[in-house]
């Protein structure tokens, strides 16, 4: 059997070792009802050619952005991921390891997730971050829950603006409903497509917990968050900026600078694949003092018996296997390898690299814009600044998807979908993975 | 193993120093053996009042942490403000520098409940012996066990 | 460096640096074409950062160098026989690598129209099928990043059914022997949580569940088999005990490689349940993730299931995101969809036949282990084990060696330890769950090396007591991490020797 290396000589040796006759002997003891009926109707297992031949027509059936132009963020982005990042995440060393309990064996992933810490408080300015949870969209739940630990019980109000990921509200939405002390309230956005400010202020008072914005937003629109948090540390609320664009942090600035108290958001823009919206990882920074509130594993330095610096997992009384019910969070197994995937993508990209690759985007998607206004006539919905994705308005929103598909290019998303006040309004994305060519012909065809 | 007289002991072991009406809060030798290396102190905030046999605070080691239990009720009138930065001072001096709390008594009857050095010395000689029981009970198993086979 | 001697033979390789520790000012092994336009003309300056300082400023082959020798300084399945309780360290297969890597898997984009990503639709429909056929249960969802998550959203529906019942009760049963995760899953939908015993032979009585159970609870949090690898043989009376209450029951899947094709959760009285990917079909544990913990539930929960659902509709697949009754969302876009395509092709190749095997070799592979080591290692339980099987250090602490010696020691003999001091009810336990992978030699490999330890700790426990010796660091100071937390690198921080 596939993967099951016992020969028949080796079942019987083993079998009479153990001292019985037959491999059911070990699985006698289990109720008969139970195993007269656990039959597994599934088709005979292929050979590993026809899996191949059977998932490649499966894929091909599925538009990649190989042959397609893909206009599309929301939250995923199509980034360019350097060949060093797979062949390094393909080593079986890294990728069939364990979670780095016996820390003397795992200093290769227990180091690449310290180097991957340090790089996130460096990209965020937060004094403190952790090894990385699910997604961001979890992130933002947990972050909240942080937040409840730390501040009073009377303060239990979330303030969490509309112009943040619709995932990301559902996803606190649906953590936060089970507990009951928690309330939820939506702040709107304004015509900038920021965050309404003077709303946020109202809203305000001794019992607010703390606020969501996204920096960017889910529109692209790069929030105050100076000013967001001027308004929220007046209130005694706490102000968690979420960052569904990684890359975004490349050239804007840090999250820290602007004195949040966490700073969370999605990590796939940082060289992973889009693969459908997963796996990626969360990201997580804070403040120091709050550290012993953090959810997710931490790794720490430390010296081993012979003086020699070595990295173990830390601050473990927080998590489930120790604290169990009173536990921060309940994570177990996260994203590891996919964290070390950025940690790799980071250190390629370096310093200078990073930053350049922002600013292309940024240039990039000015000018692509600039293009689709002047020749084709579409306005901006928001007048905010923003970093890489833009929302025009098009009449007949659906009708330009067909056409547009016909050519083979998906211009963007429709809003409609996610917020039933901007009908006919797309969000488009322009990276360095869009060509200039590409853009041409989405100009063109817009401009038909 | 250190029980020093003139303290009260509790059977969740801590021990307790009685001033007129305030009485010092710590743990004893045996129960910073059992913890091993700590390394976090989670303490209450001056004024916060403690309820007898309630949890007012936690030690934390590498795997583990434990509740430390209140032997008395009574507002906290100063915390040991060593024990964040040097947590390991419980661990080195138990009964002196690594006190943990002084509190207000309320209520001096609660001081009855309390066991004396040499009532704790029993309980804790009680506490190992049970633990041995455990592992002697393990070995006639093993002992059994071993005269099946030879047959 | 020390001076080097006749009688100081040690390796003089330089000690792993950090990322930050090496490089060059300018260094990047990313080189961009020239794009015209300032920053400064689309943003305003104050919103933009200045540099990114501290970070790495590195050539290609450097961060290639860097991180290989990283890689090799982790033990890995690929390496070592990782026979870890309760993680199903088995063979992660290389198909499954390329397969998840296929273009029209990775370069697709979540919100592009879904007439456009049929392919992938019908990979989740038909994962979602065979998840449900192998379970015994009615319905799945792909949504779970992980276990754990996995039994947030168990619970969460559980929750949901009970309070469109107007009944939404306050507390989770949940034996000694459950994994941690199970209580802090209970705390974060907001249940309280009640601990009962298992009994002397390691599993739970029908009583002792009867016993517990009032109205103020919701639901039972089982393992099957449990973490003492035993199979739970009063299920059934158990989950009757539950129902006839008004709760419900909840399986941690966890073990899930134990029961291919011998008794199925469906048939068990459990209404929900989660399994791990990344254990029972075989996606790679990545050392720590990513992995998925997709749930099944039975009829009476399909109601609340996490949006969107797949669905069928002629012979098309859409998302659905109509359910009024639904718990929401428990994460972005449809799951770790990566790591479904791994499992899904798993399970094409294994087929029912294959997974029904599976199960059978597991067991083999766990007795095998459990009767050559029952004569120098006291077994937690003389009961026959499923797919893992649990030790104590008893004899051994007799000359002062503990399991986390044992452990240890192993390290020098090029295995990777068992899962250790878990379940909490065995005292210094050690799980050894070998997987059905293994071939005999590897597994008479590991216990050559675990009867020479047993030698060892009577013959010279000091020698076990400091082990490991070959390893690149041993024996560290867990406690100085824990009591000085250092979490990131900091510039002018001294370079590890």
């Amino acid at each position: 059997m596939r993967y099951t290396p016992h020969t028949p000589a080796d079942r019987d040796h083993m079998l009479r070792t153990i001292g019985v006759d037959a491999v059911e002997s070990l699985y006698r003891h289990i109720p008969a009802a139970l195993r007269e009926r656990a039959r597994i109707d599934l088709p005979e297992g292929l050979t590993e050619l026809a899996v191949r031949k059977r998932l490649a027509a499966q894929a091909a059936r599925n538009a990649a952005s190989g042959d397609w132009s893909l206009f599309l963020g929301g939250g995923i982005y199509h980034h360019f991921s350097p060949s060093a990042v797979d062949a390094i995440i393909s080593r079986s060393e890294f990728a069939t390891s364990y979670t780095p309990y016996q820390p003397e064996v795992s200093q290769g992933t227990l180091q690449a997730q310290f180097e991957f810490q340090t790089m996130i408080c460096q990209l965020t300015g937060m004094e403190v971050a952790n090894a990385g949870v699910y997604d961001g969209a979890s992130a933002a739940a947990e972050a909240v829950l942080m937040a409840r630990r730390i501040q009073p019980t009377s303060r239990r109000r979330v303030l969490i603006s509309r112009a943040l990921h619709p995932h990301y509200r559902a996803v606190i939405a649906s953590y936060l409903k089970n507990l009951t002390d928690v309330e939820l309230e939506e702040i709107p956005f304004d015509g900038s497509g920021a965050t309404d400010i003077e709303a946020l202020t109202q809203r305000l008072n001794d019992r607010s917990m703390c606020a969501l914005v996204g920096y960017p937003n889910f529109f692209g629109v790069i929030e105050d968050l100076t000013s967001i948090q001027n308004a929220c540390a007046k209130g005694g609320a706490q102000l968690i900026s979420v960052t569904t664009e990684a890359l975004a942090l490349g050239a804007l600035k840090p999250p820290g600078e602007c004195n949040v108290d966490i700073a969370i958001g999605e990590g796939q823009s940082l060289g992973l694949p889009m693969s459908l919206g997963g796996p990626a990882f969360g990201f997580f920074g804070s403040r120091k003092k709050f550290v012993r509130s953090l959810p997710g594993r931490l790794v720490g330095e430390t010296v081993d018996a012979e003086g020699r610096r070595g990295f173990v997992l830390t601050l473990a009384t927080r998590e489930q296997h120790i604290r169990r019910e009173k536990a921060t969070s309940n994570i177990c197994t996260s994203q590891t390898l996919c964290v070390l995937a950025a940690t790799v993508f980071m250190s390629l990209l370096g310093k200078t690299g990073l930053r350049r690759m922002a600013e292309i985007n940024v240039l990039r998607a000015h000018e692509a814009f600039r293009k689709l206004r002047e020749r084709a006539g579409l306005e901006a919905v928001f007048s905010g600044p923003w970093f890489n994705e833009f929302v025009v308005r098009t009449p007949r929103a659906r009708d330009t998807f067909t056409k547009l598909a016909a050519k083979k290019i998906i211009p963007g998303i429709a809003l409609e979908n996610f917020y039933p006040e901007l009908k006919d309004c797309l969000l488009l994305c322009v990276t360095e993975m869009n060509e200039p060519e590409e853009i041409e012909r989405l100009v063109d065809a817009f401009a038909e | 193993m250190e029980i020093p007289e003139g303290l009260k002991y509790s059977k969740e072991h801590e021990w307790v120093l009685v001033e007129g009406q305030s009485a010092t809060i710590g743990i004893t030798e045996y129960a910073q053996e059992e913890l091993g290396d700590i390394v976090y102190v989670e303490l209450p905030e001056v004024g916060e009042k403690v309820v007898k046999d309630d949890p007012f605070g936690a030690v934390e080691s590498v795997k583990a942490v434990s509740d430390v239990y209140a032997p008395v009720s009574g507002a906290v009138l100063e915390i040991n403000d060593v024990l964040p930065d040097n947590p390991e001072t419980i661990n080195d001096d138990p009964y002196g520098d690594g006190w943990m709390i002084r509190v207000e008594l309320s209520d001096l009857d609660d001081l009855k409940d309390l066991m004396d050095a040499e009532e704790y010395a029993e309980y804790v000689a009680q506490q190992k012996e049970e633990n041995d029981d455990e592992d002697e009970d393990d070995e006639e198993e093993d002992t059994e066990e071993e005269e099946d086979e030879e047959k | 460096m020390s001076t080097p001697s006749p009688n100081d033979p040690r390796p003089r390789a330089p000690a792993a640096k950090l990322l930050f520790e090496s490089g060059s000012a300018g260094r990047s092994a990313v080189l961009w074409p020239a794009e015209a336009g300032r920053v400064e003309d689309a943003i305003p300056a104050n919103l933009l950062r200045g540099d990114i300082d501290g970070f790495p400023e590195l050539g290609e082959l450097e961060v290639l160098r860097h991180f290989t020798r990283l890689s090799q300084r982790n033990f890995a399945i690929e390496s070592q026989f990782y026979p870890l309780g309760s993680c199903t360290m088995k063979y992660n297969p290389k198909l499954n690598e390329t397969v998840a890597r296929y273009p029209g898997f990775a370069q697709v984009h979540p919100l592009a129209p879904p007439d456009l990503l049929q392919g992938a639709l019908a990979l989740l429909y038909e994962l979602e099928r065979a998840l449900a056929e192998i379970s015994g249960m009615d319905h799945v969802s792909l949504q779970p990043s992980a276990g754990a998550q996995g039994e947030l959203t168990g619970l969460m529906l559980i929750r949901a059914c009970l309070r469109a019942r107007g009944d939404p009760r306050k507390k989770i049963i949940v034996p000694d022997t459950a994994h941690g995760t199970n209580p802090a899953s209970s705390t974060l939908c907001g249940y309280d949580v009640v601990q009962i015993s298992s009994n002397e032979r390691g599993v739970i009585d029908a009583a002792t569940v009867a016993k517990a159970m009032d109205e103020s609870v919701a639901a039972l949090m089982i393992t099957n088999p449990n973490t003492l690898g035993l199979f739970e043989t009063n299920i059934e009376a158990i989950t009757e005990a539950v129902h006839a209450s008004g709760g419900m029951v909840y399986l941690d899947g966890a073990n899930l490689n134990a029961l291919m094709g011998i008794a199925k959760p469906g048939h068990m009285g459990i209404d929900v349940l989660h399994m791990n990917l990344h254990k029972t079909f075989s996606t790679p544990h990545g050392g720590g993730g990513p992995g998925a913990g997709p749930v099944a539930v039975k009829h009476v929960l399909a109601d609340y299931l996490p949006v969107p659902r797949i669905v069928k509709r002629d012979e098309r697949f859409e998302f659905d995101e109509s359910a009024p009754q639904s718990v929401g969302r428990v994460r972005s876009f449809f799951g770790n969809f990566g790591i479904l395509v791994r499992a899904y092709a798993y399970i094409l190749s294994l087929g029912g036949n294959g997974l029904e095997e599976v199960s059978r070799m597991a067991l083999l592979n766990a007795n095998y282990l459990r009767k050559k080591l029952e004569k120098s290692y006291q077994i937690a339980f003389n009961e026959p084990c499923m797919h893992e099987c649990i030790f104590t250090d008893r004899l051994q602490q007799r000359s002062g060696v503990s399991t986390l010696d044992i452990a240890k020691r192993l390290l020098d003999y090029g295995h990777h330890p068992p899962t250790i001091y878990f379940p909490l009810v065995v005292s210094g336990a050690l799980m050894i769950e070998p997987t059905e992978t293994e071939t005999r030699e590897t597994l008479d490999e590991f216990i050559d090396a675990m009867l020479a330890i047993a030698q060892e700790a009577k013959d010279y426990p000091e020698l076990v007591k400091n082990a490991p010796y070959s390893t690149p660091v041993r024996r560290l100071d867990e406690a100085r991490a824990a009591r000085k937390p250092v979490l990131r690198w900091e510039p002018g921080s001294s370079e590890g020797q």
